[in-house]
């Protein structure tokens, strides 16, 4: 049994993401290997040979694959698939676009985003936007898995020495192209990899009042976010957005600054180890969740916070 | 042109849903059930091309139950023209939707197919990826732009980081996120009329689809509760506590 690993990445550096669905092919056992797909992504073959764990590299290096565009991957990736037992992505929106067209491609049914593993063939994985957890058995012959990468511990990024080997390209599918890309450009860490998140809500009031997050988050080398009710009041924009229809982070702390808790937001950092809830209303359902709770006025006590840190 | 839009029937996006005591599923009895919100965005985005004279024909389709009629009479309501509701009982998989929302496409011929990007019930985000496969059709998934010149269409996606946009050849598979649009309400002139227009209904054997599935749910369980801490007085306390305490700064 042999195990094939997407990579994520933007053709320059390996996806943290990579290193947490290297662990979750960790826990299903067998020979593991790690497909590169993009266009002049050496560097992200070399890295990904350094996980511990993974035995082979497979480099499809084509300008075909630049952009990761579904229609031009996911031949690839089915071809290779026939070799494995399973096929694992990190649940990101690439992942999310090209492994349905690769099941579909296969004839098998998807298990996406799961939480754990619990044998080669059962999964964890959370519905109804985490309000259950179903336990799902599937007798695919090839297993199509989408991994919610914040579930798993990341995998060791060094210590590992795999070969590499490279492939050829199947070229353009000729349906689709790229035209451009909008990217926000922070230098803050990124949201679902960041050890701290600090998260505004419809409490802030404005986009500039994000600045007191921002200094905040500078200080202690966090990423921000934003719940949903704040990206729909334009306050800040929609990559930016925490919950079930955004991304779904755990860091090691989560800091909610003006947000009451919708169950849609709380389904999109409940699973952080500490939460911080500053809301001035002391019902609000956040203080529910959260392991601190300061009732309080956030224009006050950000700053102040930012300033005892 | 033609536009396909498949529309779900869901538990209503405002409902607490409860786990079963027997770990069989969700408690869907005498719950409100809707159009999946992101289908409702699907059925919009129609509804405007029509506007602007781009579509020349919106058919709506469903894969459910009998009462998935009550959401394809509101996609109706909402300026679709004609509805298929391709019933069956059995909860499907995504793959099985996926094969009998082809066997449409393969009849109908629509140049543009449009559904949400995810149900939110079994949240897993495939169907219109895997219609995009089994047709050969280019997809722009997570679409928060649509714009249609030509053969071509621009469509404008939400990926992690930003906005990614793609020219796609025509036919081609849409999936709808959020910011798309708003979809309008139905007024009640439309309600009235949408009881007059077409709806179909067919199984998946009259389709020539098999719809079995290898995956099977053993159970389905409540998430571990998370427990309220404490509330701390001041930022001083909160600081010390996420020092010492919870040792995270």
């Amino acid at each position: 049994m042999a195990i094939l690993v997407i990579a994520e990445h933007d053709n320059a550096v390996l996806a943290a993401a990579t290193l947490n669905t290297v662990a979750a092919a960790q826990q299903i056992g067998g020979d593991l290997h790690v497909l590169v797909a993009g266009s002049g992504c050496s560097a992200v073959a070399e890295s990904a040979a350094k996980i511990a764990g993974v035995a082979k590299v497979l480099v499809a290096d084509d300008a075909a694959y630049a952009h990761l565009l579904a229609e031009n991957v996911a031949p690839l990736i089915a071809g290779l698939a026939k070799g494995y037992s399973h096929v694992l992505a990190p649940a990101s929106t690439n992942g999310k676009n090209y492994l349905p067209r690769v099941a579909a491609l296969l004839d098998v049914e998807q298990i996406s985003e799961i939480v754990a593993v619990e044998s080669a063939d059962t999964f964890k994985r959370p519905i109804y936007a985490g309000n259950a957890i179903a336990t799902v058995q599937s007798s695919a012959p090839i297993k199509v898995i989408s991994v919610r990468a914040t579930a798993f511990d990341a995998a060791a990024g060094e210590g590992g020495s795999a070969s590499i080997e490279a492939l050829a390209g199947a070229g353009e599918a000729g349906t689709s192209s790229f035209v451009g890309e909008e990217l926000a450009k922070s230098d803050r860490p990124e949201l679902t990899s960041a050890r701290v998140v600090i998260s505004g809500g419809r409490g802030l009031q404005s986009g500039e009042n994000f600045g007191l997050l921002y200094a905040l988050a500078d200080k202690l080398g966090a990423a921000v976010g934003a719940s949903r009710a704040a990206v729909d009041a334009g306050f800040a924009p929609n990559d930016m957005q925490v919950g079930q229809t955004g991304k779904i982070v755990a860091p090691d702390l989560y800091i909610a600054v003006g947000i009451s808790g919708a169950i849609q937001h709380l389904a999109g950092m409940k699973d952080s180890k500490v939460i911080v809830a500053i809301n001035k209303d002391a019902e609000a359902p956040i203080f529910q969740v959260a392991d601190y709770g300061l009732v309080a006025d956030l224009f006050e006590v950000v700053p102040e916070l930012e300033k005892q840190l | 042109m033609k536009v396909l839009v498949a529309v779900k029937r869901v538990v209503d996006y405002n409902v607490k849903v409860r786990v079963k005591a027997d770990g069989s599923g969700v408690d869907l009895a005498n719950v409100k059930m809707s159009m999946n919100p992101f289908c409702e965005i699907a059925v919009e985005e129609a509804v405007r091309l029509k506007e602007r004279g781009i579509a020349t024909e919106i058919v709506a389709v469903s894969v459910g139950p009998a009462q998935a009629q009550e959401q394809l009479r509101t996609a109706l309501a909402l300026g679709a023209d004609r509805a298929l509701l391709i019933e069956t009982d059995e909860e499907l998989g995504s793959l099985a939707v996926a094969k009998l929302l082809k066997a449409v496409v393969d009849k109908e011929q629509p140049q543009l197919v449009i559904t949400g990007k995810q149900a939110i019930d079994s949240d897993n985000n495939q169907t219109g990826q895997m219609l995009a496969a089994l047709t050969g059709y280019a997809q722009g998934t997570f679409a928060s732009k649509l714009e249609l010149s030509g053969d071509k269409l621009k469509v404008v996606r939400e990926i992690d980081g930003g906005l990614q946009t793609l020219e796609l050849a025509l036919p081609a598979i849409v999936t709808t996120d959020l910011r798309l649009n708003e979809p309008r309400y139905a007024s009640l002139p439309n309600i009235m009329k949408a009881k007059k227009k077409p709806l179909e209904t067919v199984t998946p054997a009259d389709l020539g689809v098999s719809v079995a599935s290898t995956l099977k749910t053993l159970k389905v369980e409540a998430p571990a509760e998370r427990q309220a801490g404490i509330k701390v007085g001041s930022v001083a306390e909160l600081v010390e506590k996420l020092k010492n305490e919870a040792k995270v700064i």
